[in-house]
């Protein structure tokens, strides 16, 4: 059975709801504390949303610093399978995993809105169950998530393939629309909205579904490559 | 011996500042009028244990570059002050 770690740094707050997600989707979810040196059996690690050590200083500007960080560069370096949701995302661009940063929303507003996105690459374990140009229904809820990078970082990111998911309509002033971003080998990606709150029409959307689905599935594709 | 170092932290060049421009929007309705190029940053204060000056600044330097800045959109400053 694939084997999923949820890292919880003291802050999280979507570890359930992630662990829950990878679940639905057949696989075995563990919390990790954030002190945790060890990942090894694990065959994706998730970076859950939250407010991990507060958001002081900056949203993940002191996560990165935990323990648990060098283990999933390690992880990360070695070709498995990580995902940063939110603030995840934010602990994996201060942890230098991924380029860019995220910023203070344009407009200085809180969101909590459903948002609509475009798949614009499958190439990474995030969408590669996706299809180019796929829209997904995926809420967000965030204060720091316009992404923000300098001129020549978007322009090695677009030439790379590297955005995988954009907004349809841009809510947070992002930079190039984008929504989530993957390293070059698409093992890790990172995104602001919440695919693990999109897991069920009855609560208003099933669209994360294929996200997650892409990426606990895509713990047997690395492991052989890895291998 | 303790150094008191002051860093600055501001937004680079280029990277927009939602904060800088909506206090500088509510500026006119306050009364104050030909205030511009307004920018929000951080300030930190911290003491420094060092045998000299140079070595206060080079180790806030590195702190500042490493933990309170992020380079991808911020510029720090580190620079040597006297308490008052």
């Amino acid at each position: 059975m694939v084997r999923i770690g949820v890292v919880v740094f003291p802050g999280s707050n979507c570890e359930y709801d992630a662990a829950s997600g990878a679940a639905q989707l057949g696989a075995q979810a563990e919390f990790v504390w954030h002190s945790a040196t060890d990942l090894s059996g694990f065959d994706g690690i998730i970076l859950p949303g939250g407010f991990a050590h507060g958001d002081y200083l900056r949203p993940g500007a002191l996560a990165r610093f935990s323990p648990v960080m060098e283990a999933v560069a390690r992880f990360a370096h070695d070709g498995g399978p990580v995902l940063g949701i939110c603030n995840g995302f934010q602990v994996l661009c201060e942890s230098g995993l991924l380029p860019g940063a995220l910023q203070k929303n344009r407009g200085l507003t809180f969101l909590c809105q459903a948002t609509t996105l475009v798949v614009t690459s499958t190439d990474s374990v995030l969408t590669s169950a996706a299809t180019l140009g796929q829209e997904l229904v995926i809420p967000i809820n965030h204060f720091s998530g316009a992404y923000t990078c300098d001129d020549a970082t978007l322009r090695a990111l677009r030439e790379n393939d590297r955005v995988v998911l954009r907004y349809k309509e841009n809510p947070n002033g992002s930079r190039d629309d984008i929504a989530g971003v993957a390293n070059g080998a698409g093992n890790v990606v990172g995104l602001m909205p919440h695919p693990e709150r999109a897991m069920s029409t009855l609560l208003g959307s099933a669209d994360g579904r294929v996200l997650l689905e892409s990426f606990v599935t895509s713990n047997v594709t690395s492991n052989v490559a890895v291998a | 011996m303790n150094h008191f170092v002051i860093v600055d932290v501001t937004l680079r060049d280029g990277i927009a500042d939602p904060e800088g421009s909506t206090i500088e929007r509510a500026l006119p309705a306050l009364g104050f009028a030909g205030v511009t190029n307004v920018h929000a940053g951080k300030s930190f204060r911290l003491d420094v244990d060092a045998p000299n000056e140079a070595a206060a600044l080079e180790k806030a330097t590195a702190l500042a570059e490493r933990l309170l800045s992020n380079p991808v959109i911020e510029n720090a400053t580190a620079r040597i002050a006297t308490r008052g």
